[in-house]
């Protein structure tokens, strides 16, 4: 992808909202290590999506830092699907700090890690091919989808 | 006055003038959007919209089953560049390899480019898929001029003996230009040896069909001096050392660099080019961003001298840092066959035993002379732009600007800037409109991003449909079943 600072932050957003709360929807009933109601899980699982998304603005600055020192100003396919490693830990520590806001009382690792993988390699092959169609222009004008 | 003339008149909507990649773009993306085939006409000389683009690569070195120099997504028979083209090559080869390369390009692996072949045969299929073989008329256009009523008269030569008359004319509201290339550029030194001793044999152009070059070295042992810094110089280079490799020959190739690049070179860390052995090095005719991202965003924000300084930094002659080039090049250092340096040519003349001697100045400042069989010129397709008579005579008749790299001024629309009729525009695409503010119009994505924006506009002006989320989701699924539209 060849990503402007505006379209990571608008793709970042869009995609959670879209492909992210679909993806999400889908899991939370089939999540291994959950306690309590399905309507509490998907509270959290949510809750989680939302951190995901803000946290995530904070890392595309980062992203797009780094990507300065690349000439050709792209960030590869691979990078998008690596930062689930950086990503998912600090997202793991949060959690286990209590750090975000709704999230009361534990998660385990294997319920946040299954639904952080799932979603994660399915917004990157979101990215990396349908989303195209849904907006010729996305990929075009550096992922602003407005 | 055309009638009176006895030149017939044709009335359509849109005329292309070209029928390379550049009018087969804009085609189908307004096929997409809604434009029957009947209100288009494209006016051609050439029989397929690939087969200039064929000849091109062909001559310079780059036979159908070689790979380009583009990435996956960047596919003319489609205008979503999904499934990419690294998914077909691999479906179609059955060969993971390929998913596997564009998932770790260019980290680990070369940039995934696709075959020349695939072009050829997926154009092939889109272009009978919107039934552009109906819309090509085939003949040499002379003129586009403007009409007193507004919009615009195309005038054809048809071929001989297919039209009652020598001239037909096409009144339209809407014209696109996308000539391609106006010729071939020759260097100076070259061009006078070639005029002065009548020899087009020994010096030749990379551009032009050079064959006998190759044949020769096959039958003893010869010198080439290759001349140029690009893609063209990579793929000749290659194409003499898989030779000597495979034919066991003794070729030397002596490489002359006007500029020797000796490595990274830049403002600072964050415009830092790689480059190395003489050349500069970048996987694309422009660093990726300029083709859609954070570089393409930075040109249209920046305009005048300011925008000229970009081109200045972003721009010049490149090539990619493939592996097997690499691998080649080392093996010829290291056994002293092939010689690159840094060297200014003076002139070249002929020797008694009828070879040629190339004067030079070394990059230090001394000179010398290099003793060859064969020079390959491989600095330049693209010569003055005027050098078209279409273009010239839009820039003397039409209102027609050059901009500051010299080719003509277009608007974000890609409609050249001065040349409106009443109610009809006229747009251009491909070489004549680089310089502007968009810097890769001159390939694959270029000629779509154009093709889209010029849609868009004429989508403002009525004549086709927007192309929002919906009808792409429709018309992608046609794609994809192979539907013709
Ligand atoms: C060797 C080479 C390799 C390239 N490789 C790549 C690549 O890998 N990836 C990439 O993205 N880009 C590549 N490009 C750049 C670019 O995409 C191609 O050159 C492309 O073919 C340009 O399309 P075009 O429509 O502008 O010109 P062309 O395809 O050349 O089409 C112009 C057509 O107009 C016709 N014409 C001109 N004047 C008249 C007239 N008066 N009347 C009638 N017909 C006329 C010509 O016959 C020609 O067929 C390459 C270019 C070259 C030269």
């Amino acid at each position: 992808m060849i990503p402007t600072l505006a379209g990571r932050l608008q793709t970042r957003i869009f995609l959670l909202a879209t492909v992210g709360v679909v993806l999400t929807a889908l899991i939370v009933p089939v999540l291994p290590g959950t306690t309590g109601s399905l309507a509490r899980t998907y509270g959290t699982a949510y809750l989680i999506l939302l951190a995901v998304a803000v946290v995530g603005l904070f890392w595309e600055l980062l992203y797009h830092l780094l990507m300065q020192f690349r000439w050709d100003k792209d960030w590869p396919t691979l990078f998008g699907l690596v930062t689930i490693v950086p990503e998912g830990l600090l997202m793991w520590v949060l959690l286990e700090q209590g750090l975000i806001p709704g999230v009361d009382g534990p998660v385990a690792f294997s319920t946040f890690a299954t639904m952080f993988v799932f979603v994660w390699v399915g917004q990157w092959l979101f990215a990396n091919g349908p989303m195209r169609v849904v907006s010729v222009q996305w990929r075009l004008r550096g992922g602003r989808i407005v | 006055m055309l009638q009176d003339a006895g030149i017939p008149v044709y009335d359509v909507p849109l005329v292309s003038v070209g029928g390379g990649f550049g009018s087969f773009t804009l085609l189908d993306v307004l096929r997409i959007c809604g434009v029957p085939a009947s209100a288009m006409r494209v006016l051609s000389n050439s029989d397929t919209p690939w087969q200039t683009w064929e000849y091109l690569t062909r001559v310079s070195q780059l036979p159908p089953a070689e790979r380009i120099r583009s990435d996956a997504g960047a596919r003319p028979d489609n205008i979503w560049g999904f499934p990419s083209y690294a998914v077909h090559e691999a479906w179609q080869d059955k060969s993971p390899k390929l998913l596997w390369q564009v998932l770790v390009e260019p980290v680990f692996t070369d940039f995934f480019s696709p075959r020349a072949a695939t072009v050829f045969a997926t154009v092939k299929r889109e272009a009978d898929r919107i039934s552009y073989w109906d819309m090509l008329l085939k003949g040499q256009v002379r003129m586009v001029r403007r009409r007193d009523g507004g919009g615009y008269f195309t005038l054809l030569t048809p071929p001989p003996g297919s039209s009652p008359t020598k001239r037909v004319a096409f009144r339209s509201q809407y014209v696109h230009l996308a000539v391609g290339y106006p010729g071939l550029k020759f260097l100076e030194d070259l061009q006078q040896f070639r005029e002065t001793y009548n020899d087009y044999h020994r010096v030749v152009n990379a551009y032009e069909p050079h064959e006998h070059v190759y044949e020769f070295l096959k039958t003893r042992p010869g010198t080439v001096v290759v001349r140029g810094a690009g893609i063209v110089a990579s793929r000749v280079l290659q194409r003499l050392m898989d030779d000597r490799e495979r034919h066991g020959l003794q070729t030397r190739i002596i490489h002359l660099f006007r500029a020797f690049v000796t490595g990274p070179h830049g403002r600072g860390p964050w415009m830092r080019r790689d480059g190395g052995d003489g050349w500069a090095y970048q996987a694309f005719t422009f660093p990726k961003s300029a083709f859609g991202g954070q570089l393409k965003a930075r040109f249209r924000r920046l305009e005048g001298a300011e925008r000229a300084a970009l081109y200045k930094t972003v721009g010049g002659t490149t090539t990619p840092k493939l592996r097997r080039w690499q691998e080649q090049m080392r093996t010829g250092r290291q056994g002293d066959w092939y010689h690159p340096m840094q060297a200014t040519v003076h002139k070249v003349e002929p020797t008694p035993d009828g070879r040629l001697v190339s004067f030079v100045s070394h990059g230090d400042g001394t000179p010398g002379h290099h003793v060859s069989d064969f020079i390959i010129d491989c600095t330049g397709l693209e010569a003055d732009m005027p050098e078209h008579r279409v273009l010239a005579d839009l820039l003397e008749h039409g209102g027609a600007r050059r901009n500051g790299a010299g080719r003509l001024t277009v608007e974000e629309s890609f409609e050249v800037s001065g040349t409106a009729s009443g109610n009809g525009a006229l747009y251009a695409s491909g070489a004549a409109v680089a310089g502007n503010h968009f810097p890769a119009v001159d390939s694959f994505l270029g000629m779509q991003t154009a093709a889209l924006d010029i849609a868009a506009d004429l989508a403002r002006r009525g004549f086709c449909a927007p192309l929002g989320s919906g009808r792409s989701i429709s018309q992608w699924l046609k794609w994809a079943t192979g539907r013709r539209i």
